[in-house]
């Protein structure tokens, strides 16, 4: 009969500062305090330098290098609470709860992780390739941090010292080829982690860093694909325009293109390495990847840079697909006030939010694939379904159609129907063997 | 094995919503979430260290060693070497000298357990004739050095006087061993002469 020895259930190991670290009390009261002396602050520097901030948030360079900062500010924030959310969230799913000794629920633990980064001994193998080396997390984590730079955060905002009429645009930068910039900086990634694998003098790395490689090109093609049906759709390449046009006829576009939809958010996991396409991370398969021989910082700029295109991914999905600012009860683009913009912001950020805990959630779901499944899933799968549908949504941009929801889902539904039945008439598997293990027969032995 | 032993198993391919794949990963994920929101289920598994310790079976709990005494307080440990040779590992030394005491021949002058050696298998308390190591339900072992987790006789003695109470020294009625403190009292001889 198992006993259970008599230790005493006090809490002797927490130190004072432990236990006042660990408290909600303490701590929700230091969190208040901080935030009221920044709103003080904050509105003290308004009062003191109302004059020569005005002309700044007037003008729009001036206003996307406040809003720069502040987005800088809030990703590297947002990337601190994904490293606490998403073990958190991987606690509870599997019946388990995450941190929680860092503070109560944990919410220290990404200033502790933090510290232990800063405090690790540093690491450079001897043989490495040093320039490449060290350049690999600075691309990783730098590009994933540019992605933000065209995403319409909150539309046009109307200072109330402005000239009638004028608006500055919530977007760092509001260029004519957005999306393509988008485009462009997703693939310039790949170079993070391919100098990563090349750099790091082990073949294992060199191994992972080259799935990823692969990984990351062959999901590129899917991702152009699905992204393109919206620009047809659209007709432009601007966010801030496709945003507009979903708020403006109330319907997104994942009602019109679910498929494409799909697609992108398929690609989206696999460009940031992301379960259930983590191959080239994974660690039962190649120790760590291409970040095998990354140390202290190094290591949490990978793994940074990892959430800060997660949550590029998931910001972009928003804008293209789920209607970015707009929600349908609250104010539209017509309304510049200020207050409406952090209204619009709130709600694009809870969008991006909920994304980013679609990624956990799928993460901590579905098993890994395997590399030639990931492969065979990208371009036999879904480049052919992005091709199709890109056909198809040009089909209908010539008949004039694109924006009628009938016909958009019409179509959709068209497809998904020829391809269920092309894929069932198919004997050669799709991604590797498949059997259904719904009614396996199975004769038990006779006895000899 | 024979032809008649072998099983085939027909089958089936997967029906067209099935290759589509996306249902069974919505049913995977309506599960996760099921979980993910299920308060009751997270707190009726999570044990919170050190605050709360699972249950231990404390006869049968292989933790850090003690070496006992007799109820005469003596070292029960004649210095056989038998533990030291079962040892898989060699963690067990012992250097035997001749005992104080007139009804035992030898007796550990040193006896270290490396600690962190250890793989703690219990071969040496299986090993030893005499109950005189054992290991005890106590795991939460830390030291600052290496050298501190060498425990030389004198600690596997004060780890004895601070288990004796949670766990009884083991089995002296079936052994014989100790309950008079009479070493020479071998079971398998009983007819041997004490030694003066």
């Amino acid at each position: 009969m198992p006993q259970i020895m008599n230790y005493d259930p006090a809490d002797k190991t927490a130190t004072p500062v432990d236990r006042a670290l660990r408290s909600p009390g303490i701590l929700l009261t230091a969190f208040a305090v901080i935030g009221v002396l920044t709103a003080a602050l904050l509105v003290v520097l308004w009062l003191a330098f109302a004059d020569t901030i005005k002309p700044v948030l007037a003008s729009q360079f001036g206003f996307s290098v406040v809003l720069m900062v502040v987005l800088v500010g809030l990703i590297l924030l947002s990337t601190a609470v994904c490293i606490l959310a998403e073990r958190k969230i991987a606690g509870f799913i599997q019946d388990r709860k995450g941190p929680n000794r860092a503070g109560f629920w944990g919410v220290l633990q990404p200033a502790a992780d933090g510290l232990k980064f800063f405090l690790k001994e540093d690491i450079i193998p001897a043989q490495v390739d040093r320039p490449l080396y060290l350049l690999a997390p600075c691309i990783s984590f730098g590009l994933a941090l540019i992605g933000f730079a065209i995403i319409p955060w909150a539309g046009e905002i109307h200072w109330p010292w402005m000239a009638e009429g004028q608006t500055v645009t919530t977007q760092v930068a509001s260029l004519d080829i957005g999306i393509l910039y988008i485009l462009a900086v997703g693939s310039l990634g790949v170079y993070g982690i391919v100098l990563a694998g090349y750099a790091s003098n082990n073949k294992y790395s060199f191994y992972g860093g080259v799935r990823a490689t692969a990984q990351m090109l062959s999901y590129e093609v899917p991702l152009g694909l699905g992204l393109l049906v919206v620009l047809l759709v659209v007709g432009s390449l601007r966010p801030e325009v496709i945003v507009n046009q979903q708020a403006e006829s109330g319907v997104w576009n994942v009602f019109l293109h679910p498929i494409a939809c799909l697609l992108v958010i398929i690609s989206a996991f696999a460009e940031n390495n992301r379960a259930p396409f983590d191959l080239p991370e994974a660690e039962q398969e190649l120790v760590g990847g291409y970040h095998t021989e990354y140390s202290s910082m190094k290591f949490a700029m990978f793994f940074l840079g990892e959430y800060a295109h997660m949550v590029t991914n998931s910001a972009l999905i928003v804008t293209m697909f789920f209607g970015g600012w707009h929600i349908w009860f609250l104010p539209n683009v017509d309304n510049t006030a200020w207050w409406a913009a952090l209204l619009k912001f709130g709600v694009f950020s809870g969008k991006v939010g909920l994304f980013v805990g679609l990624y956990m959630w799928v993460r901590w779901t579905l098993p890994r694939f395997r590399f030639d499944q990931l492969m065979r899933l990208a371009w036999k799968s879904l480049v052919p379904i992005g091709m199709t549908l890109v056909v198809v949504a040009g089909i209908l941009v010539a008949l004039g159609w694109q924006r009628n929801w009938f016909a958009s889902i019409g179509v959709n539904i068209v497809l998904l129907a020829v391809g269920l039945w092309l894929a069932s008439r198919s004997r050669q598997p799709i991604t590797g063997r498949q059997i259904s293990l719904a009614d396996i027969e199975v004769r038990p032995l006779q006895p000899v | 094995m024979r032809d008649e032993d072998i099983i085939v198993l027909q089958e089936p391919a997967l029906t067209a919503a099935e290759r589509l794949y996306l249902p069974q990963i919505i049913d995977g994920m309506r599960v996760t979430l099921r979980h993910m929101f299920s308060v009751t289920a997270r707190n009726r598994r999570v044990t919170q260290y050190p605050e709360q310790k699972n249950p231990q079976w404390i006869e049968n709990y292989r933790g850090v060693h003690r070496l006992n005494r007799d109820p005469e307080g003596r070292v029960a440990c004649v210095a056989c070497f038998m533990c030291s040779s079962a040892c898989p590992v060699d963690c067990i030394h012992i250097e035997a000298g001749e005992a104080p005491w007139p009804d035992r021949e030898k007796y550990p002058v040193k006896f270290d357990i490396d600690e962190l050696r250890c793989i703690y298998c219990g071969m040496c308390e299986e090993a030893c004739p005499c109950d005189a190591i054992e290991l005890t339900p106590h795991y939460e072992l830390v030291s600052q050095s290496r050298a501190e987790m060498i425990f030389d006789k004198e600690k596997l003695l004060q780890v004895y006087e601070e288990t004796k109470e949670t766990k009884r020294r083991k089995n002296p009625a079936v052994t014989g061993y100790g309950l008079t403190g009479d070493q020479s009292k071998d079971v398998a001889r009983p007819a041997a002469e004490p030694k003066i």
